[in-house]
């Protein structure tokens, strides 16, 4: 109604002569979305190889240059004692050390037996696992290289062999990228949906103009609807570009359908924009509002499944998510665009966010007053 | 003549917790009249007003305005009363022009009628040519003729003013004033706060609040004969002398 | 010296009375450390798989179990047929599929050779790998089982010793992280919103005009912060000792005097960006993408940095939490002396000198 095309026409032109925000919204978006994927990578590699070889054997050299030719490690130190190798792993030069004992070579064909010795830097105890592990896994390879020379016995006399055959679907080639620039889009989605909605009202709020409004005849609903529409739609921009530079710097397109995604959009940015209203209630200045959107946010990003996985999170942390609609989104955004997921597999995340929806918006409209009691 | 009552208030009482802000006040506000509600700060002015605009709920005591009661026809007052906060609350982000429609908008104004309204104020107001202009880069007097202006675009049956003139050179708010006494003349009942006291001179009845109840209500004639001043401060100085609040 | 005393107790009023804030100030990292400390870890564990066993013998149930009863693992689903699989991809609900081809134990006793595919959902890389890893490890171990003479002949023995961290705790790499990104926030953020709200409320000018020199007005509206930025570190540093049972190696005193310089540094950039943002909102979200973002980022404790791009590797040495972060790993977790961090320690010198240099010039400029 008229009301509201008033009052959406007053929104939209405030947002336009902002020249700040319109650079935040577009700027925004494009470097996090060009930035983020580049640097978040998890993928375990480039470890740096510290080896103190005391043996210089045809052996130790066939092992190191195993080690390094699996394209895992690289080495950075070639140091002729263990507290030499050890200074390396101090200053941060290399993230493990190979200590090879001397009679490597002899024991092991000798004695049938010899030992290595690996010191790793743990302090990134996932890093140090699996670098540890890879390690291992080369070393054993080569311990079966040694066998098979030696044991040419066995030739004919096979031993059982199970072949495993994997395959990596969804991300064939493994891209990081295509994990994360969904969920970044999620992250950007959301504050704008939260955070600038929220800061809007409440800057009303501190000049004055809100004042204004309340002793006018605008209902409650018409105000609330004129705030959130506007952001939605903003929302929904930044979603748009923001899948157009996935798709044209990343190669990213969903393997499902765009109108998937932008249904339960709309339905997560209704929830969203409900939670920033709710915030906005019961934020008296502008810094209230954007610390609390932000400590919000933050903790919904860090226990949405984006960074780190949902299924190893603790029992407690994992029954929390159900609660995040943060989470509902990252994970919708990934079974739409790299498995192809529709309508029908989404049903009951599109459910959970329906009730997001209701509980965050009705709250706030309980809460908002044009008169204060 | 019969002249009708826009406001009446009866025994209108505001209690936070233990305090009371307005103690049982009772008066009535007659069509077109210009009426002063005076008082220091803290005296319970501000709260009187917000409880008539329907932006604070009584805690007991009855109201009406513009025939509508307070309690159960908030919104339909809202309709026909006009406001103007001390910060102005223009759209500093919007032009004249804009602001002025917006707020016609709001208060259901036909497209038409809005486009004859903006020619009209933009005439009178000497700001014609200027309409284009963001509010935050006019002088604080246009602000302020403009603001007044816009409260009464759509012709309410009366207009809350709260400390309107504040920071306004002399000029200005003669001008100012002139502007409300021509809405006045319209038939516009003014209800306006003030604590300038030679402004108080200008208004047809001024009640004057001191500890959240009203000590005196009368035209400021009969306050200055009845006081022995003979000037508005000088009543107001012997009233204020008994309050035991200061400071909102 | 009063006056400047006075300065710092107003400020200091302002951000008591605003009890929210304050709390979330203080709340905030406690939360992170939580978060961090017993959520969020990238070790994968209980992973949802599902089994699509054609054969369902001796053998394949065999290796079943012994993947069931792995921590890694959670066999979640029983599939009968191929399309099967790809409908649990899609559904989301599992994260791995190991498929058993018929006749598995026959072709095993008889042809000494069969096989099992592992399908792995790749949309998260590192996920995908380690689970086909550990799967793998585990059919490995399986068919040792089949090979019992082998192990005993030219073997390789490995020791692996876990420095700093023995038992891989998550948290070891995190809490310096959290530290540096708290101390940024809070300083940087709320001191850079702190100031413009004076611009933007006009009381700067009120400011300006007082006999206090402008700078010195600057200062003081940043030691209120500096005192939560102390608390904040103190919180931490508890709950890591006692909580998370990460304890302080190295010398506490070095640990508190570079954190303190690591403050002031952030303080800077706040300051910095107080002169250029023009509204609240301007600061706030100019801090959030200059300062959160990167030091989330660049410090290297969520993503390494040596798996970055040259170009982003390049920039993240300009970002002060990336030494910051090298500073409290080497003294806090592996116990290292000053004769270690004094590189870092001089570049964050030198980088809390230049921001507070060129913020001078600018507000003197500003005034001129």
């Amino acid at each position: 109604m008229r009301m509201l095309k008033i009052l959406l026409w007053k929104e939209l032109l405030q947002i336009y002569r902002d020249p700040a925000i319109i650079r935040i919204l577009f700027i925004m978006p494009m470097i996090q979305l060009l930035i983020l994927p580049l640097a978040a990578d998890y993928e375990i590699k480039n470890i740096n190889l510290g080896v103190v070889d005391h043996d210089h054997s045809e052996y130790s050299r066939q092992l190191v240059n195993k080690i390094v030719s699996s394209g895992y490690f690289r080495l950075r130190d070639y140091s002729a004692t263990f507290p030499q190798g050890l200074k390396a792993i101090e200053s941060g030069r290399t993230d493990l050390i190979l200590e090879i004992p001397t009679h490597f070579e002899r024991d092991i064909v000798k004695n049938n037996r010899s030992s290595l010795f690996v010191a790793v830097d743990a302090v990134n105890g996932v890093k140090a696992g699996l670098g540890g592990a890879y390690l291992q896994g080369i070393i054993q390879n080569y311990n079966q290289d040694i066998r098979t020379q030696w044991i040419q016995a066995q030739r004919f006399d096979p031993q059982p062999t199970i072949e495993i055959a994997s395959a990596d679907w969804y991300n064939p080639h493994m891209n990081y990228r295509v994990f994360m620039v969904p969920g970044i889009l999620v992250m950007l989605v959301t504050m704008i949906g939260s955070s600038f909605a929220a800061n809007n009202i409440v800057r009303e709020k501190e000049m004055g103009t809100i004042e204004q409004i309340n002793v006018s005849p605008i209902k409650k609903m018409q105000f609330i609807l004129g705030k959130l529409i506007p952001f939605w739609l903003l929302a929904l921009l930044v979603l748009t570009i923001g899948l157009l530079i996935a798709r044209l710097v990343y190669g990213i397109v969903p393997l499902g359908n765009y109108s998937t995604i932008y249904v339960f959009a709309t339905i997560y940015l209704l929830a969203i924009l409900g939670l920033g209203l709710l915030l906005s209630t019961y934020a008296q200045t502008q810094q209230q509002s954007m610390l609390v959107s932000f400590f919000v946010t933050m903790i919904f990003n860090l226990l949405s499944g984006l960074y780190t996985p949902i299924e190893s999170m603790p029992a407690w942390a994992q029954l929390i998510t159900r609660f995040n609609p943060v989470s509902y989104f990252i994970e919708v955004m990934r079974m739409v665009m790299l498995k192809g997921s529709g309508l029908a597999d989404i049903r009951y995340q599109i459910l959970a966010l329906i009730g997001f929806a209701v509980f965050f918006n009705g709250w706030a409209i309980l809460n908002y007053r044009k008169r204060s009691g | 003549m019969e002249k009708e009552n826009v406001i009446v208030t009866h025994e209108l009482t505001k209690r936070f917790g233990d305090f009371t802000a307005v103690d049982n006040v009772s008066f009535a506000v007659q069509k077109g009249e210009i009426f002063g509600f005076i008082g220091a700060n803290g005296a319970g002015k501000t709260t009187a007003m917000r409880m008539l605009c329907g932006l604070s709920l009584p805690s007991s005591g009855t109201a009406t305005v513009a025939g509508f009661d307070v309690y159960k026809q908030n919104e339909q007052i809202k309709k026909h009363i006009g406001y103007m906060s001390q910060k102005f609350s223009l759209y500093e982000d919007l032009t004249i022009r804009e602001n002025i429609r917006f707020y016609a908008g709001i208060y259901g104004l036909r497209d038409e009628r809005i486009r004859e309204k903006t020619d009209l104020l933009l005439q009178q107001l000497h700001m014609k040519g200027a309409e284009g202009t963001l509010v935050r880069a006019l002088p604080l007097g246009w602000k302020q003729k403009l603001a007044f202006s816009i409260a009464i675009v759509h012709d309410p049956a009366i207009v809350f003013l709260d400390e309107p003139t504040g920071g306004v050179d002399p000029i200005t708010r003669r001008e100012f004033w002139s502007l409300i006494y021509e809405a006045a003349g319209r038939g516009i009942t003014i209800f306006v706060t003030t604590h300038y006291m030679d402004e108080a001179e200008y208004c047809n009845r001024v009640s004057i609040m001191v500890d959240g109840r009203i000590d005196a209500l009368d035209s400021p004639a009969n306050l200055m004969q009845q006081y022995a001043s003979a000037s508005m401060d000088g009543v107001f100085l012997q009233l204020a002398r008994k309050a035991k609040r200061s400071g909102d | 010296m009063k006056q400047f005393l006075i300065f710092v107790k107003k400020e200091w009023l302002h951000i008591w009375r605003d009890r929210r804030t304050l709390f979330i100030l203080v709340f905030m990292p406690i939360i992170q450390i939580i978060l961090y400390g017993f959520a969020l870890t990238n070790e994968v564990k209980n992973a949802k798989i599902a089994v699509f066993d054609q054969s369902r013998d001796e053998a394949t149930r065999a290796i079943s179990t012994k993947i069931a009863a792995s921590r890694y693992f959670n066999i979640v689903e029983n599939l009968y047929s191929y399309q099967d699989i790809e409908a649990t991809f899609r559904k989301g609900k599992i994260r791995m599929a190991v498929v058993f081809p018929q006749g598995f134990r026959y072709d095993l006793l008889h042809s000494n050779h069969t096989q099992i595919q592992l399908i792995a959902d790749a949309s998260d890389p590192n996920t995908a790998n380690t689970l086909t890893n550990y799967a793998s490890a585990i059919i490995n171990d399986y068919q040792q089982t089949l090979r019992p003479t082998e192990s005993l002949l030219y073997t390789i023995n490995t020791q692996v010793r876990m420095l700093y961290n023995p038992e891989l705790k998550g948290a070891y790499n995190f809490v310096p992280g959290v530290m540096a990104l708290v101390l940024m926030l809070v300083c940087a953020m709320m001191t850079s919103i702190s100031i413009v709200k004076e611009k933007e409320m006009g009381t700067m000018e009120v400011i300006l005009v007082s006999p206090l020199k402008p700078f010195r007005i600057i200062i003081a509206k940043t030691i209120p912060y500096l005192l939560v930025s102390m608390v904040n570190i103190a919180s931490i540093l508890l709950l890591s000792v006692y909580a998370l049972k990460v304890p302080i190696a190295g010398n506490l005193g070095l640990l508190i005097a570079e954190s303190v310089l690591f403050t002031i540094t952030s303080l800077s950039v706040g300051i910095l960006i107080s002169n250029t943002a023009k509204t609240q909102q301007t600061a706030m979200f100019t801090s959030m993408m200059s300062l959160f973002l990167p030091t989330l980022l660049f410090s290297g404790f969520m993503f390494p940095i040596e798996n970055m791009p040259v170009p982003l590797q390049v920039i993240s040495n300009v970002v002060p939490a990336k030494w910051y972060f090298i500073i409290v790993k080497d003294v806090m977790i592996k116990g290292l002396g000053f004769t270690a961090v004094w590189r870092e320690t001089l570049i964050l010198v030198a980088m809390t000198a230049a921001l507070l240099g060129f913020s001078i010039y600018k507000f003197k400029i500003r005034l001129a």
